[in-house]
């Protein structure tokens, strides 16, 4: 069927005024970031950079400990990542690969907490949770409550029961236990699971918001996500040169590993959210 | 081995969900039957009163009312706005891989950034939206701090956050359906929108399902970033959601009686929805 030009061509720039929207924000945070002040409060509003004001990155380095508050936002990230890998690829193995007593009001108590999200709905009793432990202003209380979670087991659960049951008796038959089956075997098939599985929990662990504000009064213990707050309240009020260039600080990661890995990132995003 | 490997397997994961996941739902439930001193030191046991008080709070209240009328206006929005970015990003049309790549990365800012950049863009002094809208219709709107656009800019600002997620998984929906069904509904003359609607949106709903319960939980919370960086609840209590009155209640007030009972009314609301969502979209999750 030939479509319609005139159509078409409507679709077209719907989509592009569509992008625009979409991406505005993004590129003028960039743009609003390298401008002077005076630029910024000029009157109309500069959509394209009229300068290359780099001091606006120095002054956010200055009005809050912004190295210090990424460094926390990578380490956090990272440890979480890491966590829910391990505990995701350890219990999906189980779930995938054995029977045993009680596996399906295990699996179900895991299930539950896929609607539990600890970082909200749980903020007040883990919070108190946290302080009898000792553990507010550190990373423990800032990670190890995220280091399990449903989405990841299911996730590597439902990718090793694709795996052809004929390699693991080939391998035990070969004498392989299952931890050398488990580890020599399995996860190097995974390696593309993993990595999007890795994506997609770190940019959810680097974008936590509400459990870092509770968890941490220590300005060096905050992180990005909680910065670009201090620097909207700092004495900086309004200068929104300095602001952007914070949050474009906060967002570089994810952003450009999103853009670089965009493919991998959505594959496993939509295998997640449409397990089988 | 085989018998006790398994669950030595599981034992991370349930040390993790029994301590950080089920025993502050168990803790939360037994404090809000207290009545508890600031400081923490003194709890006296009253029962359901916390509830009783918090059904009769006018603030607890309007939380709710204002939670509903955000969640339901930001789903519906989202929802819709998805499905019909989908489908013009599914057409193929030149340089549909960059506008997809561009329209996705909304994906990876945060909610709390998604604030700041809303912020910004609605300032009423420096913001490009009130540039345009004053060019256009002669408008300025007080956007942040004035009824009822506080509310307003607080949807735009999750609706542009969330957007992304959901054309993902509408364009890999669409990408299950014959191209020439969508492109024949899409294209043809007048009977296009009403084929859309009646062919290819009910192929899709279990995705919008899915969609609708994955909007519903993060609309419920990670909405407190977005409005603890533009609106803080305000003006007065207009932007004060059920998540931000519990964060204000525990965290600022120090009630920790009556925010523990605010966080098991959240529970059960979540409890709700699992059992939703259990019923009515098993069929597309294949556990067991």
């Amino acid at each position: 069927m030939k479509k319609k030009r005139s159509i078409v061509v409507l679709y077209e720039i719907i989509l592009i005024a569509i992008t625009v929207i979409m991406a505005l924000p993004l590129f003028l945070a960039i743009t609003i970031s390298f401008q002077r002040p005076e630029a910024v409060f000029s009157y109309p509003p500069k959509f394209f950079p009229t300068s290359f004001h780099w001091k606006n990155y120095v002054e956010a380095f200055q009005y809050v400990p912004l190295a210090r508050l990424f460094l926390n936002s990578l380490i956090v990230a990272s440890m979480i990542t890491l966590g829910k890998l391990i505990t995701g690829t350890l219990a999906g193995f189980a779930f995938s690969h054995f029977n045993f007593k009680g596996k399906r009001i295990m699996f179900a108590l895991l299930f539950a907490t896929l609607f539990l999200p600890a970082e909200t709905v749980m903020i007040l009793p883990l919070f108190l949770i946290m302080k009898s432990f000792g553990w507010v202003n550190t990373y423990w209380a800032l990670t190890v409550p995220f280091m399990a979670s449903a989405t990841n087991t299911f996730l590597m659960r439902q990718h090793f029961l694709t795996i052809p049951r004929e390699l693991q008796d080939a391998a035990l038959i070969d004498g392989a236990s299952y931890i050398q089956y488990f580890w020599k075997i399995l996860i190097p098939l995974s390696k593309h699971m993993l990595a999007g599985a890795s994506i997609i929990n770190f940019v959810y662990a680097w974008n936590m918001y509400l459990w870092p504000l509770i968890v941490t009064m220590q300005d060096e213990m905050k992180t990005v996500q909680i910065g670009v707050k201090m620097l909207m309240q700092a004495e900086s009020a309004n200068n929104w040169g300095v602001i952007m260039a914070g949050t474009v600080v906060a967002l570089i990661p994810t952003v450009t590993m999103f853009l670089a890995l965009q493919n991998l990132f959505v594959k496993s995003l939509v295998r997640s959210g449409m397990k089988g | 081995m085989k018998k006790v490997l398994p669950y030595l397997l599981l034992i991370p994961t349930f040390i993790v969900i029994s301590l950080f996941i089920y025993w502050p739902a168990i803790y939360s439930l037994r404090l809000s039957f207290y009545r508890i001193s600031p400081l923490g030191n003194r709890m006296v046991f009253v029962g359901l009163k916390n509830f009783k008080r918090l059904f009769e709070n006018p603030e607890y209240l309007y939380s709710i009312r204002i939670t509903l009328v955000y969640v339901l206006a930001s789903l519906i929005l989202t929802i819709f706005l998805a499905f019909f970015i989908a489908l013009l990003l599914n057409m193929n049309l030149p340089g549909s891989r960059i506008y997809r790549a561009l329209i996705f990365t909304p994906y990876a800012i945060s909610p709390a950034i998604a604030g700041v950049l809303w912020s910004f863009l609605l300032n009423p002094v420096v913001g490009h939206v009130n540039y345009i809208l004053s060019k256009l219709f002669g408008l300025q709107v007080e956007w942040l701090t004035t009824k009822p656009y506080a509310l307003i800019a607080v949807i735009i600002a999750t609706v542009w956050k969330t957007l992304p997620f959901d054309i993902i998984f509408y364009l890999a929906g669409l990408q299950d359906i014959p191209q020439e069904l969508i492109e024949a509904s899409m294209v043809e003359g007048a009977s296009a929108w009403t084929r859309t609607w009646r062919i290819v949106f009910p192929l899709l709903s279990p995705i919008t399902f899915y969609l609708i319960i994955m909007n519903l939980v993060s609309f419920m919370f990670s909405s407190f970033a977005i409005i603890d960086v533009t609106t803080k609840g305000g003006p007065g209590n207009f932007t004060t959601t059920m998540i931000y009155r519990l964060y204000l209640d525990a965290f600022a007030f120090q009630k920790t009686g009556p925010a523990a009972a605010q966080s098991v009314v959240l529970f059960v609301i979540m409890a709700v929805v699992t059992v939703f969502y259990f019923k009515f979209g098993e069929r597309r999750v294949h556990y067991q």
